[in-house]
């Protein structure tokens, strides 16, 4: 799973070059450099407050929905910046799709939840082929396919997730984004989950925040460790940095950082 | 020590007895008003209802036996009402759109909020002398004065607070997860609020609507001011640019008059005025618990 060999020769697709991003005063990570290479699949690992879940948020301008979160710096995806005031964030979305925390079918049929993000996408062809490979690709086409006009909702909480991953491959982007996809999930939907991502990693980029290193471990192929430090004001207030980004194997085995060593080893969290 | 048993005659006990009845009083003679108006109007209006009622015009007052019927109260009630809907539909779900999904918080957004609760307690009456002064004493509606759409006006002022207000509470509902979820795959603001968020939140939005309508039909006030009061059928379009009766207004100007007929014809309007409300209000509670169950479908 570990691809070290042919990572020379991936280009990377998207870079976050001296990105900070704030809610207000309040800043919350602060001077990302971190390239994210094609067909990789990059876990975001870090205590809770470090701001992972906010650079992943960043990467297809789902900020902009906060009130009052701003970001500094550049994010180039494909050499541009998605941050330049000429991108429009609805095109930027659905070429970096994303999945959610919580599974969040819409509460439409499950043919209906796959069709809709295709439709707006201008698909023309086949839908209920489209409808048929993108269930088949997040490996939930077995026990959706008899009961395709069903809401999304009659699903388990596991099937939904895998839904909501059909629904974000159907519109086929370059890259998906996953938000702790498994937290809400049992050890075995949560497995699945994983093979699934396997399976995805050969056509699409993959930037994967988690809670669960052993996840991180098992899954990708390049990790980013955030840790939170106190301000230098030292007003209590913690502010989130990238504290190391290294190959997978690198950071589980033998990570530069010390703080990075207490983290994987549990001594934080 | 104390016994584990419960003792009536502990002094925190008494109290709370106490206080438990006069609770059950007070919400007791909080409902009373709602029962007796009810029972009466219905004891005093049902005995009018007949089928001649509906059909006929009202016959002037005079010491004639025969007040006829309510048929142009009737139907320009519905008339007035549906006019009142057309415009303060569309602006009050487009404003509470606006406000619930578009608007983030700002000082524009703050001062909507707060004009809508303002017009929510403004007097209806002055709603009618509004209109009255707008379009009514300027015959600026195609030199019409009292009209069907000057009444219709009037209490589409009064419909729309609640109108902005459940749709805006409504909108705010729908979990944020789903807008997440539906931006996130790439789907513009507004494909996400026609196919996303408005058929999540369509239930509680028509309450509010059908609640509105309800309060609008009621209305007497602005109607005085506005579309005044007919006896005579409503034949044609163009009788929508003159006075038109309602159930209101015909409640008002006859159970003021001196002479039985026409105070009998008063209390069977009521009858049906009650009656209607009543079962608007009734069918409101019914979405309203439709949407719960289907919430999470």
């Amino acid at each position: 799973m570990i691809t070290n060999t042919k990572k020379s020769q991936k280009k990377n697709i998207l870079s976050l070059e001296d990105v900070s991003i704030s809610y207000g005063t309040f800043e919350a990570v602060k001077n990302v450099f971190c390239n994210f290479k094609r067909g990789d699949i990059t876990s975001l690992i870090g205590p809770s407050g470090c701001g992972k879940s906010t650079v992943l948020r960043a990467l297809n301008r789902m900020n902009d929905l906060i009130p009052n979160c701003s970001l500094k710096g550049t994010v180039l995806f494909d050499g541009t910046n998605i941050y330049d005031k000429r991108v429009d964030p609805v095109e930027v979305r659905r070429r970096i799709g994303m999945v959610f925390q919580q599974p969040n079918p819409f509460p439409k049929s499950i043919y209906e939840n796959i069709a809709f993000g295709a439709r707006i996408n201008g698909f023309i062809g086949d839908m209920d082929q489209l409808v048929e490979s993108s269930l088949r690709k997040a490996a939930v086409w077995s026990e959706c396919k008899d009961k395709l006009n069903d809401s999304g909702y009659s699903l388990s909480g596991g099937q939904q997730q895998r839904l909501c991953i059909a629904r974000t491959i159907a519109i086929e982007p370059e890259i998906i984004l996953m938000d702790e996809p498994c937290s809400a999930l049992d050890p075995i939907s949560t497995l699945k989950i994983e093979e699934t991502m396997h399976e995805l990693k050969k056509n699409y980029t993959i930037i994967i925040v988690t809670h669960n290193m052993q996840q991180a471990l098992r899954v990708s192929d390049m990790t980013a460790f955030f840790n939170a430090v106190e301000y230098e004001d030292g007003d209590g207030g913690k502010v989130g940095y990238l504290a190391e980004f290294d190959s997978t194997k690198k950071i589980f085995n033998s990570p530069k950082e010390k703080t990075t060593q207490e983290y994987i080893s549990g001594k934080f969290g | 020590m104390n016994s584990l048993y419960y003792q009536k005659k502990l002094s925190r006990n008494v109290g709370d007895k106490f206080f438990t009845s006069l609770s059950v009083f007070c919400a007791f003679i909080a409902i009373l008003p709602l029962i007796f108006v009810v029972t009466y109007i219905l004891i005093k209006g049902g005995a009018q209802i007949n089928s001649d009622l509906f059909t006929l015009e009202p016959n002037p007052p005079g010491d004639d036996l025969d007040a006829g019927g309510i048929n142009p109260a009737l139907i320009g009630t519905l008339i007035i009402t549906t006019i009142a809907s057309i415009i303060a539909i569309p602006v009050g779900v487009g404003g509470g759109i606006y406000l619930a999904e578009y608007s983030k918080g700002g000082p524009f957004s703050k001062f909507i909020r707060f004009g809508v609760n303002v017009l929510a307690g403004v007097p209806s009456i002055i709603a009618g002398v509004f209109i009255y002064a707008l379009i009514v004493s300027t015959k600026i509606l195609f030199g019409s004065m009292y009209s069907g759409f000057a009444g219709g006006m009037a209490l589409s002022i009064l419909m729309l607070p609640t109108v902005i207000k459940t749709t805006d509470e409504g909108l705010k509902l729908v979990p944020n997860e789903l807008r997440y979820a539906s931006l996130g795959i790439g789907a513009s603001m507004y494909t996400t609020i026609l196919k996303i968020t408005l058929p999540s939140a369509f239930r509680s939005i028509a309450t509010g609507v059908v609640l509105g309508i309800a309060r609008a039909a009621g209305e007497t006030a602005p109607l005085i001011f506005t579309a005044l009061f007919s006896y005579y059928y409503i034949v044609g379009f163009e009788d929508l640019f003159y006075e038109m009766g309602s159930l209101a207004v015909l409640i008002y100007n006859f159970a003021l008059e001196p002479y039985d007929a026409q105070n009998k014809l008063a209390w069977a309007a009521s009858f049906i005025l009650v009656i209607s409300i009543l079962s608007v209000n009734i069918f409101s509670r019914i979405l309203a618990a439709f949407t719960e169950k289907t919430k999470r479908v």
